[in-house]
């Protein structure tokens, strides 16, 4: 497929896709931080349950998910702010290719900048946790997945509210209740895998959401710019 | 039929339909809802399992239909207003909000109320209970939202695209509570399961979700002609119909 311009627009997402990739790498804190932050909290429940290993295995699954997804909540916070301010979404939103597609290789970019991430160093916190290695494989799978829907989901309400003052708080209110069936799917797969269990469903369920998200997510996160650029 | 709907986006007509309509719909309201309340509450027979506590199903079942359809009702409104550009679309989505919102939690606390003389507590995470309060949060999102902007006009657009993505997502959101819920069932609660519910308490419960659906319509229209008079306070049309 080539528009007017000759350029294919495989060829375009790759490139703006990594254009994405090496601006964000140009300020690593902000790769580092939600890193940190998942880190700071998962070693907040020990402190706070107790040192007991066999309690604490026990409540990973959820400890991790937990985490993970208001890791991604910090992402998405700070997804459009910068294009927003500095006026290159406007240009983009004005240009010829749709925006619902020009937005996917910003979203790429944060994903494999944030979520996928965060994926490779749960095992890590799992560890820490007293998550069996058995279990290591589904953990990463199914934050893969949903950390991808989370973004997803949290550009849409990013988009919505990048143009209003201290829209963090409102960002959170907005797509926690939306990250609910995210955080049960990928709980009850790893839920599954540790009483070995049949993972597969849930992570199934979790596949679905990427395929079903990558479709309608980008409309959604469109329309929304539109309104905060109020065009 | 395409004139009824054109009518539907012209405010003098709506206007003045709220005010025909109005009058004949509050006595309506009352009526049902006194007649329903009171039949619910002192003529249909006790239950035989939970006494008379049961009767507060004749305000909460009620409540909990009535607030997840004004969800739908205000995602329409907001759809309509996203592709038609109707300023009264965005008005009938901003009324649904707040009194959807409120029958959510009428629902919320009475089935608090209930939970205590029948599971023993006040709050139990069974999926339906569950279910209520995020679709409560989904409610106050858009409100809060809306309260966000400025721009009254961009508000309500930002607002429709989120209540239709709520849409979406609220069958999945149901549909995994379910299952959330089957996976971690806890032995102690035992729901009731009043699978087949008698006629004679089922007729007064009916009676009751009609006279909810005629409160939340009430509700609607003045909360929609007070949207008007503020809106089109400068209008002749408006000052017209005021002053005569």
């Amino acid at each position: 497929m080539t528009d007017q311009s000759g350029i294919d627009t495989l060829q375009y997402l790759s490139g703006q896709t990594a254009r994405h990739v090496r601006l964000q790498l140009a300020s690593p804190s902000e790769i580092v931080n939600p890193l940190l932050f998942f880190l700071l909290v998962v070693i907040l429940f020990p402190l706070g349950l107790g040192p007991d290993p066999e309690r604490l295995a026990l409540m990973a699954p959820g400890i991790l998910w937990v985490v993970a997804l208001l890791a991604n909540l910090m992402i998405c916070m700070r997804l459009f702010v910068d294009d927003f301010e500095d006026g290159s979404l406007e240009q983009l939103a004005m240009a010829s290719t749709p925006l619902a597609l020009s937005v996917i290789p910003q979203l790429l970019a944060a994903w494999m900048t944030g979520g996928l991430v965060l994926s490779l160093a749960a095992p890590l916190f799992g560890m820490m946790l007293g998550l069996p290695v058995s279990a290591v494989p589904v953990l990463v799978a199914s934050l893969l997945m949903g950390t991808a829907i989370m973004l997803l989901l949290g550009a849409v309400g990013a988009a919505l509210t990048v143009g209003v003052r201290r829209g963090g708080i409102l960002l959170a209110l907005l797509i926690l209740p939306l990250y609910i069936p995210v955080l049960i799917a990928g709980t009850r797969a790893l839920d599954e895998a540790l009483h070995s269990g049949d993972p597969v469903v849930a992570l199934a369920f979790l596949g679905a959401g990427v395929t079903g998200g990558l479709l309608l997510a980008p409309l959604a996160i469109a329309a929304g710019l539109r309104v905060s650029l109020e065009l | 039929m395409w004139r009824i709907i054109h009518q539907f986006g012209s405010p003098p007509w709506v206007y003045r339909f709220c005010d025909r309509v109005i009058p004949w719909l509050l006595p309506l309201t009352a009526v049902a809802l006194i007649v329903g309340s009171a039949w619910g509450l002192l003529f249909a027979p006790t239950d035989y399992k939970q006494g008379d506590s049961y009767r507060i199903i004749y305000i909460h079942v009620p409540a909990a239909v009535v607030s997840l359809a004004g969800y739908y009702i205000m995602a329409f409104a907001g759809l309509v207003s996203l592709v038609w550009r109707i300023k009264l679309a965005d008005l009938a989505m901003r009324a649904a909000a707040p009194i959807g919102a409120a029958f959510t939690a009428v629902a919320l606390i009475t089935g608090a109320i209930w939970g205590k003389p029948t599971w023993g507590a006040w709050w139990v995470w069974d999926a339906r209970v569950t279910s209520m309060l995020i679709l409560f949060f989904l409610y106050v999102g858009v409100i809060a939202l809306f309260e966000a902007y400025d721009n009254k006009t961009i508000a309500a657009r930002a607002c429709a695209i989120l209540s239709l993505v709520g849409t979406v997502n609220i069958p999945i959101i149901y549909k995994s509570v379910d299952w959330w819920y089957s996976l971690h069932q806890p032995a102690s609660i035992k729901f009731t399961g009043s699978s087949a519910i008698d006629a004679s308490m089922l007729y007064p419960l009916l009676g009751m979700i009609v006279a909810f659906y005629a409160l939340f319509a009430l509700l609607m229209m003045l909360n929609l002609k007070q949207s008007l008079t503020s809106e089109y306070a400068q209008s002749n049309w408006l000052i017209k119909r005021i002053t005569t």
